[in-house]
């Protein structure tokens, strides 16, 4: 399924009064199995697309579709993460992943057996019991992916997933998440403020300017193994595509 | 290599004698504020009506055993105050809950909140008199009263602190706004009920002991003033630490029941 932003203008009114444009004019489409990175500096208005395209408010001006046709409100296709895992405490692992499956009227029995796949997918097996304090870091993203997963997106969206991580567990993670989205074929939209990681992941990549959030450029990463960033991360092309977004965001010009 | 041998033995050990040797200083001191309590009075010349001895103190609750009904004034006040914290916790939990979920309502109604919750609730206790008589509804009033407030407080504070974005999550997975308040508020609120209610727990003793204390005939409260009317300081000296019991009693129930409600709460380090 694809996801498409059409001259999209997101507006806020702030506790002051004033009126806050958090992206202006934005239009991109996302196609069937493509994985999009968003970057820009912070307070570009990334999380206010990801909010958009989950439904959980409407675009100022502008429609966001996904499969041709436009969001409404929430909505089953859209499965989002963020740098919180976000997990019920009082939930043990499997009860976790089952939680958005709760509403949509799937029984329970199936609601387990889905949870279970996903849990193994995650590479989660034998954690099911556990209770979310008992993980670490990384192992409760993969918990909160499988979550994601279980749901049966057809898009996925991932906003900063990997920025509250170890600089080890981050590597092995994007690794163990790009393996598990190619397998799965997953249209999916990263949010990341990690010029490296958008190179690893994606296929294309966007570059926002600072907010008034716009599209300033749209790199295409032209590099294999995109299921493995492990195996991208030796490849000399890539500290190539980051000093072109390096460029592209202004970043000299702000440093002092 | 030795020394990394035996340190998980040493590491051990510390934890088991500090744990038994503060069990023992306690005990100790218990034991010795139990000697003054016997010895220092009398030596000290001050009469028997003014501070019992401890073994006044079981003489006279053996005496209130068998002529004052003793079991039947303990019973009383044992099942008003888990009757008054009971009701006041539970409607202060519904309200609680009920004004999480409003905000209009809970901007409309806090200062009346506040003003209540400031005002000495034991103070209701001779109006609740005037209107419902020398029976068990003014300390039940008062009780409730009492313990309705901070568990209300706790649950509102919970209630405005649950984490937004994890309400947004529900959201996108089409819960229901019930399905929300079930699934992600009310367990998100469960630390600061409970503390709610370990609070109120202890408040509960008070409401009960200020009702029978101002009025009735039964209860732990009333044989303190009419303990204090005889001038029958064992009496009283007995009394309190029977209350005294209740409270602790409701309160260790409490904690074990908080132990298994928040068991997914990471245990503190000591």
């Amino acid at each position: 399924m694809a996801l498409e932003f059409r001259s999209v203008t997101k507006e806020f009114t702030t506790g002051t009064g004033q009126n806050l444009v958090a992206v202006n004019d934005i239009s991109f489409r996302v196609n069937e199995g493509e994985f999009v990175s968003v970057v820009g500096p912070s307070g570009c208005g990334k999380s206010t697309i990801l909010s958009m395209t989950a439904g959980l408010y409407q675009p100022t001006r502008g429609e966001v579709y996904v499969s041709e046709e436009p969001v409404a409100g929430p909505n089953a296709h859209v499965g989002f993460m963020l740098q919180k895992d976000l997990l019920l405490p009082w939930r043990d692992i499997v009860s976790n992943i089952e939680f958005g499956l709760e509403a949509r009227g799937v029984a329970k029995a199936e609601r387990r057996d889905r949870a279970m796949i996903e849990l193994k997918r995650c590479h989660l097996a034998g954690f099911e019991n556990h209770y979310p304090y008992q993980l670490s870091g990384g192992m409760r993203q993969r918990a909160a992916l499988a979550r994601t997963l279980a749901i049966k997106p057809e898009i996925v969206l991932l906003d900063e997933p990997f920025s509250a991580l170890d600089a080890q567990t981050k590597l092995l993670l994007q690794n163990s998440f790009a393996g598990t989205i190619s397998q799965t074929g997953k249209t999916t939209l990263l949010i990341t403020h990690d010029l490296s990681e958008a190179v690893l992941m994606s296929d294309r990549i966007l570059v926002l300017s600072e907010r008034p959030g716009t599209i300033v450029t749209e790199i295409k990463v032209d590099l294999p193994h995109r299921e493995e960033p492990l195996r991208r991360r030796v490849m000399p092309e890539v500290s190539d595509y980051a000093a072109q977004i390096f460029k592209h965001l202004k970043l000299e010009e702000k440093a002092i | 290599m030795e020394t990394g041998a035996g340190a998980p033995v040493k590491v051990a050990k510390p934890i088991m004698t500090s744990r038994r040797s503060t069990l023992l200083a306690s005990l100790g001191l218990l034991v010795l504020v139990l000697l003054a309590w016997q010895f220092l009075p009398p030596a000290l010349g001050v009469p028997k009506f003014i501070i019992p001895t401890v073994t006044d103190c079981l003489a006279e609750m053996k005496r209130m055993l068998l002529q004052e009904g003793l079991v039947g004034h303990t019973l009383s006040t044992a099942l008003y105050t888990v009757l008054g914290f009971a009701i006041g916790s539970l409607l202060g939990a519904v309200i609680g809950y009920l004004l999480g979920m409003s905000e209009f309502w809970e901007k409309v109604l806090s200062p009346y909140i506040l003003a209540l919750q400031i005002a000495p609730k034991v103070a209701f206790a001779p109006l609740f008199i005037m209107w419902f008589g020398y029976n068990a509804m003014p300390k039940l009033l008062v009780t409730v009263l009492i313990v309705f407030f901070p568990v209300l407080v706790n649950v509102l504070q919970a209630m405005r602190t649950v984490d937004r974005d994890l309400v947004n999550l529900a959201r996108a997975y089409n819960l229901s706004r019930w399905g929300i308040f079930l699934k992600v508020e009310m367990p998100s609120t469960m630390p600061n009920l409970m503390a709610g209610l370990r609070i109120a727990s202890t408040l509960a003793v008070i409401g009960v002991t200020v009702g029978e204390l101002v009025g009735g005939n039964t209860g732990l409260g009333f044989l303190i003033s009419y303990g204090g009317g005889q001038a029958n300081a064992a009496m009283v000296f007995n009394a309190i630490v029977l209350l005294t019991v209740i409270g602790f009693l409701l309160y260790a129930v409490l904690v074990r029941i908080e132990e298994r409600v928040l068991h997914y709460l990471p245990k503190a380090q000591h």
